[in-house]
C-alpha cells in the first residue's frame, strides 16, 4: 500500500526554528547565523564585532563546533555571554541544538545574538536555526572559485563578508570574478570586503548591524 | 555529511507514519530532491540504510527524483530550467527572477507491506 505524504523532510527542524524565532521576536533579539568554511575568520570577525559594538548593543554568542570550547573561550575573554555547543560530529547546527543553547541564556538581556555555525560550506545552508539573517564569511585565501562550487551557501545568505582583503597582494584571487560569480548566484547579495586584521571595511559591517538592532537596553 | 541528519529526519517521519498503520514494514520511499539542494542521493541512501537498521524501515528502497532548478523571470514572465545556479534570466539577463523549484528536500510517499 502506498501512503501519500508530501512533506518537507526537515519539517521537524523548521518547526523548532520557527519556535526559536518566535522566542527571539518576543525578546526583541536580532539573530544572525554566521556561516563559512574553517579558517575563513568567523571567530575573529566576532571578536572585532564585539569590540566595536560593546556598550552600544548587548551581544551574546552561540558557538557551534564539532569539538572543543576554544572558540567560546576566545569570546568569553571579551566579557560577553557565550554558550558553546559541541555537535559531536554533526557538520552543522540545527534548530534543536540552538534551542538547547538558549536555555542557558538570559534572553531579556540580549539585543543581538550571533550564532557561529560549524565551519563548513555545505551543510549549514540547509538548516534554519530561527535566525533573522544568514551571513556568510569567505576569505581571499580560500580562492575565488568558491561561489560556483558551493552555490547554495551563497544563495541563502543575505550578506557576504569577504575577509582578509589585506592579503590580496599576496594571493591569486580575482576579486572582481568572485563578486560577479557570487551575484550571479544571488543578485541581491550585499558584499562587504573587509579585513579583521587591519580593520578596513569593518565600519560598513558594523553600520549594517547597527541599522538592524536596537540600542542597548532599548 | 549532513545526509545522516536528513536520513534521521526521514526515518522519524516514515516510522511515525508506519506506526499509524500497525507498524507494517516500510518497503519503498519516494523522495524529491532539488538540483540546488546539497544532498547527494547515494550518500543519503547509505545514511538511511545505516540509521534504519533493525527498524521497520530497514531495507526500504529510496526512489529519488531530482527536481530541476526552475526560475521565473518577472520581466519576461517566462520560466526557465537552469543547469547552473545563476539567478539571471537566460533571455533578458535580468536579475528579477524567482525560484520555482530546485530547493526541495521532500518525501512524497511511502509504501508499506500489505498485511496478511
Amino acid at each position: 500500500m502506498e501512503i501519500k505524504l508530501v512533506k518537507d523532510i526537515l519539517a521537524a527542524n523548521n518547526v523548532i526554528a520557527a519556535q526559536n524565532r518566535q522566542l527571539f521576536s518576543q525578546h526583541g533579539i536580532y539573530v544572525i547565523n554566521v556561516m563559512g568554511g574553517p579558517g575563513a575568520g568567523k571567530t575573529t570577525l566576532l571578536e572585532r564585532t564585539i569590540e566595536r559594538l560593546k556598550g552600544k548593543r548587548r551581544l551574546a554568542v552561540i558557538e557551534g563546533d564539532i569539538a572543543t570550547a576554544r572558540d567560546a573561550e576566545r569570546i568569553a575573554a571579551h566579557g560577553i555571554p557565550v554558550v558553546q555547543i559541541n555537535t559531536g560530529g554533526e557538520c552543522h547546527l540545527d534548530g534543536n541544538m540552538v534551542r538547547g543553547g538558549l536555555e542557558q541564556m538570559d534572553l531579556a538581556a540580549i539585543d543581538l545574538l550571533v550564532v557561529e555555525n560549524v565551519g563548513n560550506l555545505v551543510c549549514p545552508a540547509e538548516f534554519n536555526v530561527g535566525e533573522d539573517t544568514k551571513v556568510m564569511i569567505s576569505s581571499v585565501t580560500e580562492g575565488d572559485d568558491k561561489p560556483l562550487k558551493y552555490p547554495l551557501m551563497y544563495q541563502v545568505s543575505t550578506v557576504l563578508l569577504l575577509n582578509k582583503i589585506d592579503l590580496l597582494p599576496h594571493v591569486t584571487f580575482d576579486k572582481e570574478r568572485f563578486c560577479v560569480d557570487a551575484r550571479k548566484i544571488n543578485p541581491r547579495l550585499e558584499i562587504i570586503p573587509l579585513s579583521c586584521t587591519t580593520g578596513e571595511g569593518l565600519d560598513r559591517w558594523i553600520n549594517w548591524l547597527e541599522e538592524r538592532t536596537g540600542a542597548a537596553g532599548a | 555529511m549532513h545526509e545522516f541528519a536528513v536520513a534521521q529526519s526521514l526515518l522519524e517521519i516514515v516510522e511515525h507514519e508506519a506506526l499509524r498503520h500497525a507498524g507494517a514494514p516500510v518497503t519503498r520511499i519516494w523522495l524529491r530532491i532539488g538540483h540546488l539542494s546539497s544532498v547527494v542521493p547515494d550518500a543519503l541512501r547509505f545514511a538511511f540504510a545505516a540509521v534504519s537498521r533493525d527498524g521497520i524501515a530497514e531495507g526500504a528502497v529510496l526512489e529519488i527524483e531530482e527536481v530541476p532548478l526552475r526560475i521565473r523571470c518577472r520581466a519576461c514572465a517566462e520560466e526557465f530550467v537552469l543547469e547552473d545556479p545563476f539567478f539571471v534570466c537566460p533571455q533578458c539577463a535580468g536579475a528579477e527572477v524567482e525560484l520555482i523549484s530546485g530547493r526541495e528536500l521532500e518525501i512524497n510517499s511511502m509504501e508499506i507491506a500489505d498485511g496478511d
